[in-house]
Protein backbone atom coordinates (compact mmCIF):
# COMPACT_ATOMS: atom_id res chain seq x y z
CA UNK A 1 0.00 0.00 0.00
CA UNK A 2 2.77 2.43 1.01
CA UNK A 3 4.78 1.93 -2.23
CA UNK A 4 1.26 2.45 -4.01
CA UNK A 5 0.80 5.62 -2.11
CA UNK A 6 4.15 7.12 -2.80
CA UNK A 7 4.00 6.08 -6.84
CA UNK A 8 1.10 7.89 -7.03
CA UNK A 9 2.66 11.23 -5.17
CA UNK A 10 5.63 10.82 -7.00
CA UNK A 11 3.85 11.10 -10.47
CA UNK A 12 1.34 14.41 -9.23
CA UNK A 13 5.25 16.13 -9.47
CA UNK A 14 5.82 16.28 -13.07
CA UNK A 15 2.10 16.84 -13.81
CA UNK A 16 2.16 20.37 -11.40
CA UNK A 17 5.47 21.31 -12.43
CA UNK A 18 3.87 21.08 -16.05
CA UNK A 19 1.03 23.51 -14.97
CA UNK A 20 3.05 26.19 -13.76
CA UNK A 21 5.68 26.07 -16.51
CA UNK A 22 2.76 25.76 -19.27
CA UNK A 23 0.67 28.39 -17.42
CA UNK A 24 3.92 30.98 -17.28
CA UNK A 25 5.02 30.50 -20.68
CA UNK A 26 0.93 31.30 -21.83
CA UNK A 27 0.96 34.49 -20.23
CA UNK A 28 4.84 35.19 -21.23
CA UNK A 29 3.39 34.44 -24.62
CA UNK A 30 0.68 37.48 -24.55
CA UNK A 31 1.34 39.85 -27.52
CA UNK A 32 2.16 43.24 -25.65
CA UNK A 33 3.85 43.52 -22.40
CA UNK A 34 1.75 43.34 -19.29
CA UNK A 35 2.26 47.10 -18.36
CA UNK A 36 1.41 48.13 -22.16
CA UNK A 37 -1.18 51.07 -21.54
CA UNK A 38 -2.39 53.62 -23.75
CA UNK A 39 -0.15 56.01 -22.66
CA UNK A 40 3.32 56.02 -24.23
CA UNK A 41 5.67 55.40 -21.31
CA UNK A 42 9.40 57.52 -21.36
CA UNK A 43 12.22 54.70 -22.01
CA UNK A 44 14.32 54.87 -18.25
CA UNK A 45 10.53 54.99 -17.08
CA UNK A 46 9.49 51.33 -18.77
CA UNK A 47 13.31 50.01 -17.95
CA UNK A 48 12.73 50.62 -13.93
CA UNK A 49 9.55 48.77 -14.35
CA UNK A 50 10.71 45.95 -16.48
CA UNK A 51 13.69 45.45 -13.21
CA UNK A 52 11.34 45.92 -10.27
CA UNK A 53 9.62 42.89 -11.73
CA UNK A 54 12.64 41.22 -13.18
CA UNK A 55 11.64 41.29 -16.98
CA UNK A 56 14.58 42.02 -18.44
CA UNK A 57 16.09 38.76 -16.98
CA UNK A 58 15.96 35.50 -19.57
CA UNK A 59 12.83 33.61 -19.32
CA UNK A 60 14.43 30.61 -17.50
CA UNK A 61 15.64 32.95 -14.86
CA UNK A 62 12.06 34.55 -14.88
CA UNK A 63 10.56 31.29 -14.51
CA UNK A 64 12.96 29.96 -11.73
CA UNK A 65 12.45 32.91 -9.76
CA UNK A 66 8.57 32.56 -10.09
CA UNK A 67 8.25 28.67 -9.29
CA UNK A 68 10.49 29.57 -6.03
CA UNK A 69 7.77 31.92 -4.78
CA UNK A 70 4.82 29.49 -5.91
CA UNK A 71 6.50 27.11 -3.89
CA UNK A 72 6.13 29.63 -1.47
CA UNK A 73 2.77 30.89 -1.64
CA UNK A 74 3.80 34.17 -3.37
CA UNK A 75 2.51 34.72 -6.31
CA UNK A 76 3.77 38.13 -6.52
CA UNK A 77 1.39 41.43 -7.41
CA UNK A 78 -1.37 41.47 -9.01
CA UNK A 79 -1.08 43.54 -12.38
CA UNK A 80 -4.53 45.66 -12.03
CA UNK A 81 -5.18 46.02 -8.09
CA UNK A 82 -1.59 47.72 -7.88
CA UNK A 83 -1.73 47.71 -4.00
CA UNK A 84 -2.40 44.06 -3.45
CA UNK A 85 -0.65 40.66 -3.85
CA UNK A 86 -2.34 37.86 -5.55
CA UNK A 87 -2.04 35.87 -2.41
CA UNK A 88 -4.06 38.42 -0.03
CA UNK A 89 -6.90 38.92 -3.04
CA UNK A 90 -6.96 34.96 -2.91
CA UNK A 91 -6.58 34.60 0.81
CA UNK A 92 -9.93 37.16 1.23
CA UNK A 93 -11.81 35.04 -1.33
CA UNK A 94 -10.83 31.15 -0.68
CA UNK A 95 -12.91 30.78 2.53
CA UNK A 96 -15.99 31.78 0.94
CA UNK A 97 -14.78 29.61 -2.05
CA UNK A 98 -14.30 26.66 0.01
CA UNK A 99 -17.51 26.52 2.40
CA UNK A 100 -19.61 26.37 -1.25
CA UNK A 101 -18.21 23.78 -2.78
CA UNK A 102 -17.78 21.93 0.60
CA UNK A 103 -21.78 22.58 0.96
CA UNK A 104 -22.65 21.65 -2.62
CA UNK A 105 -20.84 18.47 -2.74
CA UNK A 106 -22.26 17.05 0.34
CA UNK A 107 -25.65 18.20 -0.76
CA UNK A 108 -25.06 16.25 -4.23
CA UNK A 109 -23.80 13.36 -2.01
CA UNK A 110 -27.05 12.78 0.21
CA UNK A 111 -29.38 13.54 -2.17
CA UNK A 112 -27.69 11.82 -5.05
CA UNK A 113 -27.20 8.67 -2.97
CA UNK A 114 -30.66 8.51 -1.26
CA UNK A 115 -32.19 9.01 -4.88
CA UNK A 116 -30.64 6.75 -6.67
CA UNK A 117 -30.82 4.19 -3.68
CA UNK A 118 -34.58 4.44 -4.17
CA UNK A 119 -34.75 4.15 -7.61
CA UNK A 120 -32.57 1.23 -7.41
CA UNK A 121 -34.76 -0.64 -4.67
CA UNK A 122 -37.94 0.30 -6.40
CA UNK A 123 -36.69 -0.78 -9.85
CA UNK A 124 -39.41 -0.57 -12.72
CA UNK A 125 -41.60 1.22 -10.45
CA UNK A 126 -43.36 4.39 -11.36
CA UNK A 127 -41.22 6.15 -8.53
CA UNK A 128 -37.98 5.04 -10.55
CA UNK A 129 -38.73 5.94 -13.83
CA UNK A 130 -39.49 9.81 -12.35
CA UNK A 131 -36.43 9.60 -10.44
CA UNK A 132 -34.44 8.45 -13.46
CA UNK A 133 -36.15 10.61 -16.34
CA UNK A 134 -35.50 13.84 -14.10
CA UNK A 135 -31.79 12.16 -13.60
CA UNK A 136 -31.47 12.06 -17.05
CA UNK A 137 -32.56 15.28 -18.02
CA UNK A 138 -30.37 17.31 -15.39
CA UNK A 139 -27.10 15.97 -16.81
CA UNK A 140 -27.80 17.58 -19.52
CA UNK A 141 -28.64 21.25 -17.88
CA UNK A 142 -25.46 23.11 -17.71
CA UNK A 143 -24.93 25.57 -14.83
CA UNK A 144 -25.07 28.06 -16.99
CA UNK A 145 -29.34 27.42 -17.79
CA UNK A 146 -30.03 26.25 -14.36
CA UNK A 147 -28.32 28.97 -12.26
CA UNK A 148 -30.37 31.68 -13.87
CA UNK A 149 -33.69 29.78 -13.91
CA UNK A 150 -33.36 29.06 -10.45
CA UNK A 151 -33.11 32.61 -9.45
CA UNK A 152 -36.15 33.58 -12.08
CA UNK A 153 -38.07 31.44 -10.45
CA UNK A 154 -37.54 31.41 -6.46
CA UNK A 155 -36.28 34.76 -6.35
CA UNK A 156 -38.03 37.04 -8.75
CA UNK A 157 -41.33 35.19 -9.67
CA UNK A 158 -42.02 33.71 -6.02
CA UNK A 159 -39.56 35.85 -3.82
CA UNK A 160 -38.68 32.86 -1.65
CA UNK A 161 -34.81 33.21 -1.60
CA UNK A 162 -32.77 36.66 -1.95
CA UNK A 163 -31.76 36.73 -5.48
CA UNK A 164 -28.53 38.71 -4.72
CA UNK A 165 -25.81 37.73 -2.00
CA UNK A 166 -24.75 41.66 -0.96
CA UNK A 167 -28.06 42.77 -0.20
CA UNK A 168 -29.30 39.39 2.49
CA UNK A 169 -27.46 37.54 5.39
CA UNK A 170 -27.20 34.10 7.04
CA UNK A 171 -27.93 31.34 5.24
CA UNK A 172 -30.87 32.10 3.49
CA UNK A 173 -28.40 33.53 1.16
CA UNK A 174 -26.55 30.37 0.82
CA UNK A 175 -29.70 28.20 -0.31
CA UNK A 176 -29.66 28.47 -4.15
CA UNK A 177 -26.24 29.09 -4.94
CA UNK A 178 -24.89 25.67 -3.44
CA UNK A 179 -28.52 24.03 -5.15
CA UNK A 180 -27.94 25.15 -8.18
CA UNK A 181 -24.28 23.88 -8.12
CA UNK A 182 -25.51 20.54 -6.79
CA UNK A 183 -28.30 19.59 -9.39
CA UNK A 184 -26.08 18.27 -12.26
CA UNK A 185 -23.84 16.21 -9.79
CA UNK A 186 -26.89 15.50 -8.13
CA UNK A 187 -28.21 13.84 -11.38
CA UNK A 188 -24.78 12.66 -12.31
CA UNK A 189 -24.40 10.37 -9.11
CA UNK A 190 -27.83 9.33 -8.74
CA UNK A 191 -27.63 7.19 -12.21
CA UNK A 192 -24.02 6.07 -11.54
CA UNK A 193 -25.82 5.10 -7.82
CA UNK A 194 -28.47 3.14 -9.35
CA UNK A 195 -26.89 1.51 -12.13
CA UNK A 196 -24.39 0.41 -9.79
CA UNK A 197 -26.45 -0.48 -6.77
CA UNK A 198 -28.62 -2.73 -9.54
CA UNK A 199 -25.83 -4.75 -10.65
CA UNK A 200 -24.75 -5.52 -7.33
CA UNK A 201 -28.13 -6.77 -6.05
CA UNK A 202 -28.12 -8.80 -9.11
CA UNK A 203 -24.85 -10.70 -7.96
CA UNK A 204 -24.24 -14.43 -6.67
CA UNK A 205 -23.18 -13.04 -2.99
CA UNK A 206 -26.75 -11.20 -2.97
CA UNK A 207 -28.31 -14.01 -4.17
CA UNK A 208 -26.38 -15.86 -1.58
CA UNK A 209 -27.30 -13.34 1.47
CA UNK A 210 -31.29 -13.75 0.30
CA UNK A 211 -31.04 -17.70 -0.13
CA UNK A 212 -30.44 -17.69 4.04
CA UNK A 213 -33.47 -15.22 3.94
CA UNK A 214 -32.05 -11.96 5.31
CA UNK A 215 -34.52 -8.94 5.14
CA UNK A 216 -33.91 -6.82 1.97
CA UNK A 217 -33.01 -3.65 4.46
CA UNK A 218 -30.50 -6.28 5.97
CA UNK A 219 -28.95 -7.04 2.55
CA UNK A 220 -28.79 -3.38 1.25
CA UNK A 221 -27.36 -2.32 4.45
CA UNK A 222 -24.70 -4.84 5.33
CA UNK A 223 -24.18 -6.86 2.02
CA UNK A 224 -24.95 -4.28 -0.94
CA UNK A 225 -24.27 -1.07 0.11
CA UNK A 226 -20.39 -0.51 0.41
CA UNK A 227 -19.34 -2.44 -3.10
CA UNK A 228 -22.64 -0.48 -4.63
CA UNK A 229 -20.94 3.21 -3.49
CA UNK A 230 -17.13 2.17 -4.49
CA UNK A 231 -17.57 3.62 -8.19
CA UNK A 232 -18.78 6.49 -6.62
CA UNK A 233 -15.05 7.16 -5.34
CA UNK A 234 -13.61 7.24 -8.62
CA UNK A 235 -16.40 9.69 -9.88
CA UNK A 236 -15.44 12.00 -6.78
CA UNK A 237 -12.15 13.59 -9.67
CA UNK A 238 -14.89 14.85 -12.06
CA UNK A 239 -17.53 16.08 -9.37
CA UNK A 240 -15.18 17.87 -7.40
CA UNK A 241 -14.05 19.10 -11.26
CA UNK A 242 -17.32 19.75 -12.43
CA UNK A 243 -18.53 22.04 -8.82
CA UNK A 244 -14.51 24.20 -9.01
CA UNK A 245 -15.73 25.32 -12.61
CA UNK A 246 -19.32 25.22 -11.63
CA UNK A 247 -18.69 27.88 -8.71
CA UNK A 248 -17.38 30.21 -11.29
CA UNK A 249 -20.64 30.32 -12.87
CA UNK A 250 -22.91 30.56 -9.90
CA UNK A 251 -20.10 32.83 -7.71
CA UNK A 252 -20.69 34.93 -11.09
CA UNK A 253 -24.68 35.04 -11.34
CA UNK A 254 -24.95 35.50 -7.26
CA UNK A 255 -22.38 38.23 -7.14
CA UNK A 256 -20.81 35.80 -4.43
CA UNK A 257 -17.26 37.38 -3.57
CA UNK A 258 -15.34 33.85 -3.92
CA UNK A 259 -12.47 32.95 -5.94
CA UNK A 260 -14.98 32.19 -8.94
CA UNK A 261 -15.57 35.86 -9.14
CA UNK A 262 -12.02 37.15 -8.33
CA UNK A 263 -11.15 34.71 -11.70
CA UNK A 264 -13.76 36.12 -14.37
CA UNK A 265 -12.58 39.58 -13.20
CA UNK A 266 -9.57 38.94 -13.47
CA UNK A 267 -9.63 37.46 -16.79
CA UNK A 268 -11.99 39.94 -18.32
CA UNK A 269 -9.47 42.76 -16.69
CA UNK A 270 -6.95 41.20 -18.06
CA UNK A 271 -4.60 41.03 -14.25
CA UNK A 272 -2.06 38.54 -15.76
CA UNK A 273 -0.63 38.09 -12.41
CA UNK A 274 -3.54 37.55 -10.99
CA UNK A 275 -5.11 34.93 -13.60
CA UNK A 276 -1.68 32.80 -13.72
CA UNK A 277 -1.65 32.94 -9.96
CA UNK A 278 -5.14 31.29 -9.84
CA UNK A 279 -5.12 29.26 -12.54
CA UNK A 280 -2.01 27.23 -10.61
CA UNK A 281 -4.11 27.24 -7.92
CA UNK A 282 -6.97 25.97 -9.41
CA UNK A 283 -5.24 23.40 -11.42
CA UNK A 284 -3.22 22.11 -8.31
CA UNK A 285 -6.00 21.63 -6.21
CA UNK A 286 -7.55 19.80 -8.43
CA UNK A 287 -4.84 17.19 -9.08
CA UNK A 288 -4.36 16.99 -5.41
CA UNK A 289 -7.81 15.97 -4.65
CA UNK A 290 -7.63 13.42 -7.52
CA UNK A 291 -4.97 12.11 -6.17
CA UNK A 292 -6.52 12.15 -2.38
CA UNK A 293 -9.66 10.18 -4.37
CA UNK A 294 -7.05 8.02 -5.76
CA UNK A 295 -5.49 7.02 -2.62
CA UNK A 296 -8.23 6.74 -1.04
CA UNK A 297 -9.59 3.89 -3.76
CA UNK A 298 -6.49 2.14 -2.81
CA UNK A 299 -7.66 2.06 0.97
CA UNK A 300 -11.14 0.65 0.12
CA UNK A 301 -10.04 -1.57 -2.81
CA UNK A 302 -8.12 -3.42 -2.45
CA UNK A 303 -7.86 -4.95 -6.31
CA UNK A 304 -6.65 -1.62 -6.92
CA UNK A 305 -3.57 -1.31 -4.73
CA UNK A 306 -2.47 -5.03 -6.29
CA UNK A 307 -2.63 -4.57 -9.97
CA UNK B 1 -33.08 -16.55 -23.09
CA UNK B 2 -37.07 -16.79 -22.47
CA UNK B 3 -39.27 -15.54 -25.15
CA UNK B 4 -40.74 -12.77 -22.76
CA UNK B 5 -36.99 -11.57 -22.12
CA UNK B 6 -36.22 -11.74 -25.95
CA UNK B 7 -39.46 -9.45 -26.69
CA UNK B 8 -38.62 -7.03 -23.96
CA UNK B 9 -34.96 -6.38 -24.87
CA UNK B 10 -36.25 -6.00 -28.49
CA UNK B 11 -38.64 -3.32 -27.00
CA UNK B 12 -35.86 -1.85 -25.31
CA UNK B 13 -33.57 -1.19 -28.29
CA UNK B 14 -36.31 -0.26 -30.59
CA UNK B 15 -37.15 1.94 -27.97
CA UNK B 16 -33.65 3.31 -27.41
CA UNK B 17 -33.23 3.65 -31.44
CA UNK B 18 -36.57 6.01 -31.30
CA UNK B 19 -35.20 8.32 -28.97
CA UNK B 20 -31.83 8.38 -30.68
CA UNK B 21 -33.58 8.83 -33.97
CA UNK B 22 -35.77 11.68 -32.55
CA UNK B 23 -33.06 13.51 -31.33
CA UNK B 24 -31.32 13.43 -34.77
CA UNK B 25 -34.45 15.02 -36.02
CA UNK B 26 -34.52 17.35 -33.43
CA UNK B 27 -30.81 18.34 -33.65
CA UNK B 28 -31.58 18.93 -37.56
CA UNK B 29 -34.72 20.71 -37.33
CA UNK B 30 -33.18 23.35 -35.08
CA UNK B 31 -29.93 23.89 -37.21
CA UNK B 32 -32.35 24.31 -40.35
CA UNK B 33 -34.72 26.68 -38.02
CA UNK B 34 -31.05 28.57 -37.46
CA UNK B 35 -30.01 29.23 -41.10
CA UNK B 36 -33.76 29.68 -42.40
CA UNK B 37 -34.97 31.84 -39.62
CA UNK B 38 -32.76 34.88 -39.84
CA UNK B 39 -33.27 35.06 -44.04
CA UNK B 40 -36.87 35.02 -42.70
CA UNK B 41 -37.69 37.43 -40.69
CA UNK B 42 -38.17 41.12 -41.10
CA UNK B 43 -35.34 41.92 -38.33
CA UNK B 44 -31.30 41.73 -38.55
CA UNK B 45 -29.73 40.44 -35.56
CA UNK B 46 -27.19 43.36 -34.72
CA UNK B 47 -29.56 46.22 -35.87
CA UNK B 48 -30.90 47.49 -32.72
CA UNK B 49 -33.80 49.84 -32.09
CA UNK B 50 -33.72 52.29 -29.10
CA UNK B 51 -37.43 52.55 -29.44
CA UNK B 52 -38.37 48.88 -29.15
CA UNK B 53 -35.85 47.67 -26.19
CA UNK B 54 -37.63 45.30 -23.82
CA UNK B 55 -40.26 44.52 -26.09
CA UNK B 56 -42.52 41.07 -25.03
CA UNK B 57 -42.84 38.24 -27.26
CA UNK B 58 -45.64 39.51 -30.23
CA UNK B 59 -46.49 38.14 -33.43
CA UNK B 60 -48.03 41.43 -34.44
CA UNK B 61 -44.48 42.88 -34.67
CA UNK B 62 -42.64 39.83 -35.92
CA UNK B 63 -40.84 40.14 -32.66
CA UNK B 64 -41.48 36.41 -31.74
CA UNK B 65 -39.14 36.24 -28.94
CA UNK B 66 -39.10 39.72 -27.67
CA UNK B 67 -36.52 42.17 -27.92
CA UNK B 68 -33.34 42.64 -25.51
CA UNK B 69 -32.45 45.67 -24.05
CA UNK B 70 -30.90 47.73 -27.21
CA UNK B 71 -33.63 46.60 -29.22
CA UNK B 72 -32.97 43.85 -30.99
CA UNK B 73 -35.05 41.18 -32.45
CA UNK B 74 -34.41 38.15 -30.44
CA UNK B 75 -35.90 35.87 -32.37
CA UNK B 76 -33.10 36.37 -34.84
CA UNK B 77 -30.69 36.58 -31.88
CA UNK B 78 -31.37 33.40 -30.54
CA UNK B 79 -30.64 31.72 -33.90
CA UNK B 80 -27.76 33.29 -35.04
CA UNK B 81 -26.73 32.78 -31.67
CA UNK B 82 -27.76 29.07 -32.48
CA UNK B 83 -25.97 29.15 -35.81
CA UNK B 84 -22.47 30.31 -33.98
CA UNK B 85 -22.75 27.69 -31.14
CA UNK B 86 -23.45 24.85 -33.74
CA UNK B 87 -20.73 25.92 -36.07
CA UNK B 88 -18.07 26.06 -32.98
CA UNK B 89 -19.36 22.71 -32.04
CA UNK B 90 -18.39 21.15 -35.34
CA UNK B 91 -15.44 23.14 -35.87
CA UNK B 92 -14.21 22.10 -33.06
CA UNK B 93 -15.19 18.85 -33.04
CA UNK B 94 -13.67 18.19 -36.32
CA UNK B 95 -10.28 20.15 -35.22
CA UNK B 96 -9.94 17.30 -32.11
CA UNK B 97 -11.14 14.81 -34.40
CA UNK B 98 -8.09 15.32 -36.72
CA UNK B 99 -5.50 15.37 -34.12
CA UNK B 100 -6.92 12.55 -32.29
CA UNK B 101 -7.20 10.43 -35.22
CA UNK B 102 -3.57 10.92 -36.78
CA UNK B 103 -2.32 10.79 -33.11
CA UNK B 104 -3.83 7.64 -32.20
CA UNK B 105 -3.54 6.39 -35.00
CA UNK B 106 0.20 6.64 -35.36
CA UNK B 107 0.44 5.72 -31.77
CA UNK B 108 -1.34 2.20 -32.25
CA UNK B 109 0.72 1.46 -35.53
CA UNK B 110 3.74 2.59 -34.99
CA UNK B 111 3.85 0.32 -31.52
CA UNK B 112 6.48 -0.36 -29.02
CA UNK B 113 8.58 2.56 -27.72
CA UNK B 114 6.82 5.20 -29.73
CA UNK B 115 3.59 3.88 -28.58
CA UNK B 116 4.63 4.06 -25.04
CA UNK B 117 5.63 7.92 -24.86
CA UNK B 118 3.09 9.11 -27.25
CA UNK B 119 0.77 7.82 -24.39
CA UNK B 120 2.34 8.60 -21.59
CA UNK B 121 1.93 12.21 -23.05
CA UNK B 122 -1.57 11.90 -23.07
CA UNK B 123 -1.56 10.58 -19.48
CA UNK B 124 0.35 13.36 -18.42
CA UNK B 125 -2.10 16.05 -20.26
CA UNK B 126 -5.09 14.24 -19.22
CA UNK B 127 -4.37 15.03 -15.66
CA UNK B 128 -4.54 18.73 -16.28
CA UNK B 129 -7.59 20.87 -15.85
CA UNK B 130 -7.90 21.83 -19.12
CA UNK B 131 -10.49 24.55 -18.71
CA UNK B 132 -8.37 26.96 -16.64
CA UNK B 133 -5.81 26.68 -20.00
CA UNK B 134 -8.68 27.32 -22.49
CA UNK B 135 -9.55 30.38 -20.18
CA UNK B 136 -5.80 31.89 -19.74
CA UNK B 137 -5.65 31.30 -23.72
CA UNK B 138 -8.83 33.61 -23.50
CA UNK B 139 -6.85 36.19 -21.47
CA UNK B 140 -3.77 36.01 -23.26
CA UNK B 141 -4.13 36.42 -26.74
CA UNK B 142 -7.10 38.56 -28.50
CA UNK B 143 -10.16 36.87 -28.05
CA UNK B 144 -11.49 35.66 -31.64
CA UNK B 145 -14.40 33.29 -32.76
CA UNK B 146 -10.93 31.13 -35.00
CA UNK B 147 -9.67 31.22 -31.20
CA UNK B 148 -12.71 29.67 -29.72
CA UNK B 149 -12.42 26.94 -32.14
CA UNK B 150 -8.83 25.89 -31.31
CA UNK B 151 -9.23 25.98 -28.37
CA UNK B 152 -11.80 23.97 -27.67
CA UNK B 153 -10.62 21.00 -30.00
CA UNK B 154 -7.07 21.08 -28.90
CA UNK B 155 -7.97 19.86 -25.74
CA UNK B 156 -11.03 17.38 -26.60
CA UNK B 157 -8.51 14.97 -28.92
CA UNK B 158 -7.36 12.64 -25.71
CA UNK B 159 -10.27 10.18 -25.61
CA UNK B 160 -10.25 10.25 -29.49
CA UNK B 161 -6.31 9.33 -29.64
CA UNK B 162 -7.32 7.07 -26.33
CA UNK B 163 -10.45 4.71 -28.09
CA UNK B 164 -8.43 5.51 -32.07
CA UNK B 165 -5.11 3.49 -30.74
CA UNK B 166 -7.01 0.85 -29.14
CA UNK B 167 -8.80 0.29 -32.52
CA UNK B 168 -5.97 0.37 -34.71
CA UNK B 169 -3.56 -2.00 -32.46
CA UNK B 170 -6.27 -4.65 -33.25
CA UNK B 171 -6.76 -3.57 -37.06
CA UNK B 172 -3.29 -3.75 -37.44
CA UNK B 173 -3.53 -7.44 -36.85
CA UNK B 174 -5.88 -8.47 -39.40
CA UNK B 175 -5.43 -9.94 -42.60
CA UNK B 176 -5.78 -6.83 -44.89
CA UNK B 177 -3.15 -4.59 -43.34
CA UNK B 178 -1.19 -7.83 -43.19
CA UNK B 179 -1.73 -8.37 -47.04
CA UNK B 180 -0.74 -4.39 -47.21
CA UNK B 181 2.32 -4.79 -45.91
CA UNK B 182 3.36 -7.59 -47.50
CA UNK B 183 3.26 -6.07 -51.07
CA UNK B 184 5.27 -3.18 -49.59
CA UNK B 185 3.19 -0.26 -49.00
CA UNK B 186 4.39 2.08 -47.04
CA UNK B 187 3.49 2.47 -43.48
CA UNK B 188 1.98 6.31 -43.43
CA UNK B 189 -0.47 4.74 -46.99
CA UNK B 190 -1.12 1.82 -44.87
CA UNK B 191 -2.56 3.73 -42.01
CA UNK B 192 -3.85 6.79 -44.02
CA UNK B 193 -5.71 4.08 -46.71
CA UNK B 194 -6.09 1.19 -44.77
CA UNK B 195 -6.37 1.67 -41.18
CA UNK B 196 -8.43 4.88 -41.10
CA UNK B 197 -11.23 4.33 -42.94
CA UNK B 198 -11.74 1.64 -40.88
CA UNK B 199 -12.30 3.76 -38.09
CA UNK B 200 -15.06 5.29 -38.92
CA UNK B 201 -17.82 3.71 -37.30
CA UNK B 202 -15.97 4.12 -33.57
CA UNK B 203 -15.20 7.90 -34.51
CA UNK B 204 -18.59 8.44 -35.68
CA UNK B 205 -20.02 7.17 -32.56
CA UNK B 206 -17.18 9.30 -30.57
CA UNK B 207 -17.38 12.53 -32.39
CA UNK B 208 -21.26 12.93 -31.45
CA UNK B 209 -20.11 12.81 -27.67
CA UNK B 210 -17.48 15.34 -27.97
CA UNK B 211 -19.94 17.40 -29.71
CA UNK B 212 -22.15 18.70 -26.13
CA UNK B 213 -18.78 19.17 -24.56
CA UNK B 214 -17.70 21.59 -27.12
CA UNK B 215 -20.88 22.64 -26.82
CA UNK B 216 -20.74 23.43 -22.93
CA UNK B 217 -17.26 24.51 -23.06
CA UNK B 218 -18.18 27.39 -25.70
CA UNK B 219 -21.43 28.46 -23.92
CA UNK B 220 -18.87 28.09 -20.36
CA UNK B 221 -16.12 30.50 -21.75
CA UNK B 222 -18.75 33.29 -23.41
CA UNK B 223 -21.34 33.37 -20.67
CA UNK B 224 -17.93 34.68 -18.76
CA UNK B 225 -17.61 37.33 -21.60
CA UNK B 226 -14.50 35.22 -22.52
CA UNK B 227 -15.76 33.35 -25.79
CA UNK B 228 -17.86 34.80 -28.50
CA UNK B 229 -17.87 38.92 -28.42
CA UNK B 230 -20.49 41.50 -28.75
CA UNK B 231 -22.24 42.16 -31.01
CA UNK B 232 -21.83 38.59 -32.40
CA UNK B 233 -23.95 35.97 -30.59
CA UNK B 234 -23.91 32.65 -29.02
CA UNK B 235 -26.67 30.55 -26.89
CA UNK B 236 -24.07 31.52 -23.74
CA UNK B 237 -23.70 35.20 -24.54
CA UNK B 238 -27.67 35.33 -24.64
CA UNK B 239 -28.24 33.19 -21.49
CA UNK B 240 -25.53 35.64 -19.82
CA UNK B 241 -27.45 39.09 -21.20
CA UNK B 242 -30.64 37.23 -19.98
CA UNK B 243 -29.43 36.66 -16.44
CA UNK B 244 -28.32 40.54 -16.59
CA UNK B 245 -32.14 41.26 -17.69
CA UNK B 246 -34.28 38.50 -16.40
CA UNK B 247 -36.31 41.23 -13.48
CA UNK B 248 -37.41 43.26 -16.30
CA UNK B 249 -38.03 41.02 -19.21
CA UNK B 250 -37.75 36.93 -18.92
CA UNK B 251 -38.23 36.36 -22.38
CA UNK B 252 -34.25 37.48 -22.72
CA UNK B 253 -33.44 34.12 -20.35
CA UNK B 254 -36.03 31.43 -21.50
CA UNK B 255 -35.48 31.68 -24.89
CA UNK B 256 -31.67 30.66 -25.19
CA UNK B 257 -31.90 28.68 -22.21
CA UNK B 258 -34.16 26.60 -23.52
CA UNK B 259 -32.48 26.05 -26.42
CA UNK B 260 -29.02 25.45 -25.16
CA UNK B 261 -30.55 22.76 -22.90
CA UNK B 262 -32.38 21.35 -25.48
CA UNK B 263 -29.50 21.02 -27.75
CA UNK B 264 -27.26 19.34 -24.71
CA UNK B 265 -30.04 16.89 -24.60
CA UNK B 266 -30.34 15.95 -27.88
CA UNK B 267 -26.68 15.66 -28.42
CA UNK B 268 -26.29 13.95 -25.29
CA UNK B 269 -29.02 11.37 -26.17
CA UNK B 270 -27.80 10.92 -29.38
CA UNK B 271 -24.30 10.32 -28.41
CA UNK B 272 -25.26 7.74 -25.22
CA UNK B 273 -27.88 6.14 -28.04
CA UNK B 274 -25.05 5.63 -30.39
CA UNK B 275 -22.27 4.46 -28.23
CA UNK B 276 -24.98 1.90 -26.91
CA UNK B 277 -26.14 0.61 -29.84
CA UNK B 278 -22.37 -0.01 -31.03
CA UNK B 279 -21.58 -1.70 -27.62
CA UNK B 280 -21.78 -5.50 -28.13
CA UNK B 281 -21.63 -5.70 -24.22
CA UNK B 282 -24.88 -3.30 -23.69
CA UNK B 283 -26.72 -5.69 -26.43
CA UNK B 284 -26.71 -9.10 -24.35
Amino acid sequence: MLRYALMRVVSAIPTLFLVVLVAFLMVRAAPGGPFDTDRVLPAEIAANIERAYHLDEPLPWQFRRYLSGVLRGDFGPSFRYSDYSVAELVRDALPVSVRLGLLAIVVALVAGISAGLIAALRRNTMTDRIVSTIAMTGVSVPVIVIAPLLVLFFAVNLGWFPAGWSGSQGAARWIMPVIALALPQISFITRITRSSMIEVLESEFIRTARAQGLRTATIVRYHAMKPALLPLLSYLGPAIAGIVTGAIVVEQIFGIPGLGRLFVQGAQNRDFTLVLGLVILYATVIILLNLAVDLLYGVLDPRVRRS
Amino acid sequence: MSGRAAIRQFAAAARSNRLVAASLLTIVVIAIIAILGPLVSPHGHISTNLDGRLLAPSFSTWHLFGTDDLGRDLFVRTLAGTQVTLLVAVVASAVSLLIGVSYGAIAGFLGGAVDAVMMRIVDVLYALPYIFFVILLMVVFDRSLLLVFIAIGAVNWLDMARIVRGQTLSLKEREFVQAARLIGVSRFAIILRHITPNLFGTVIVYITLTIPQAILMESFLSFLGLGVQEPDASLGTLVNAGASHMEQASWMLLAPATLLALLLFCFNFLGDGLRDLADPRKQK
